[in-house]
């Protein structure tokens, strides 16, 4: 069973390329088709941040355990320009970019944990996960 | 990947049959601003059945497809939003206001028949 799987993103074509892989890594532990899609769909959004505010960046996709549950871990990091305020960009409706200002707020909603470092200049590192119980 | 756009009488119908990137889909909205006018289009189709994702870009560019049309004289409904899909939409906070949605291809063609209808009745 593949455990990890790393896509770089660079342009929008990998962006479709990472929420495949995703879904094709998360479909491993058996989660319902919705889930698959809701996971597709936040990997989606955290990638095109990578594209849009950091122009490239690394989504890194695993299969993770904890005492009674497995799951999938998505880390989505850049060394772009980096988010001076977080709890601004995690608020819906907030962009400085062209979207509608969902994609992090959004991708938090759709998994079980969402977190998100970033330092201006150095980059920005989301780690969200969704978990399936055994 | 381009889509395929077909002409069925008044209507173009923009068949989706794989994944798209952002840059294809904001080729899908400028090929139907130009098709609208060059086949005198009263009505356009988007069927996204093919697609196992529509997040936030796509949907803004769905929505985008349906305002430009409109300026353009053509309605648009967007057919066969997969169930998971629509789940995942409102999950997100996605909406397409009030951009008209209809189950699959049939039903996308009675609703603009019937638009049609309505428009030559009044």
């Amino acid at each position: 069973m593949e455990r990890e799987v790393r896509v770089r993103i660079q342009s929008s074509a990998d962006i479709v390329l990472a929420r495949q892989q995703g879904r094709a890594l998360a479909s491993q532990l058996g989660f319902s088709s919705s889930n698959l899609t809701i996971i597709a769909t936040a990997i989606s959004e955290v990638a095109r941040n990578i594209v849009e505010y950091a122009k490239e960046g690394e989504v890194v996709l695993s299969l993770i355990n904890d005492t009674n549950k497995n799951g999938v871990q998505i880390v989505a990091a850049d060394s772009g320009p980096g988010i001076a305020d977080i709890s601004t960009v995690m608020r819906d409706g907030f962009t400085t970019g062209n979207g509608l200002g969902i994609g992090l707020p959004g991708a938090r909603r759709l998994m079980d944990e969402f977190e998100i470092s970033s330092e201006v200049g150095k980059g920005t590192t989301v780690t969200m996960k969704k978990w399936h119980e055994r | 990947m381009a889509v395929p756009i077909l002409k069925q009488s008044h209507f173009l119908i923009a068949s989706i049959q794989a994944a798209l990137s952002d840059q294809d889909l904001l080729q899908l909205r400028d090929n139907l601003a130009d098709l609208v006018g060059r086949h005198r289009a009263r009505g356009v189709i988007v069927d996204v059945t093919a697609l196992d994702v529509l997040d936030s870009f796509a949907t803004r560019t769905l929505r985008a497809i349906a305002y430009t049309t409109k300026l353009r004289g053509a309605e648009t409904v967007i057919v066969g939003i997969q169930p998971e899909v629509a789940l995942s939409m409102v999950q997100l906070g996605l909406t397409l206001e009030d951009v008209p949605t209809a189950l699959d291809l049939e039903e996308g063609l009675t609703f603009l028949n019937r638009r049609l209808e309505d428009a030559h009745g009044a």
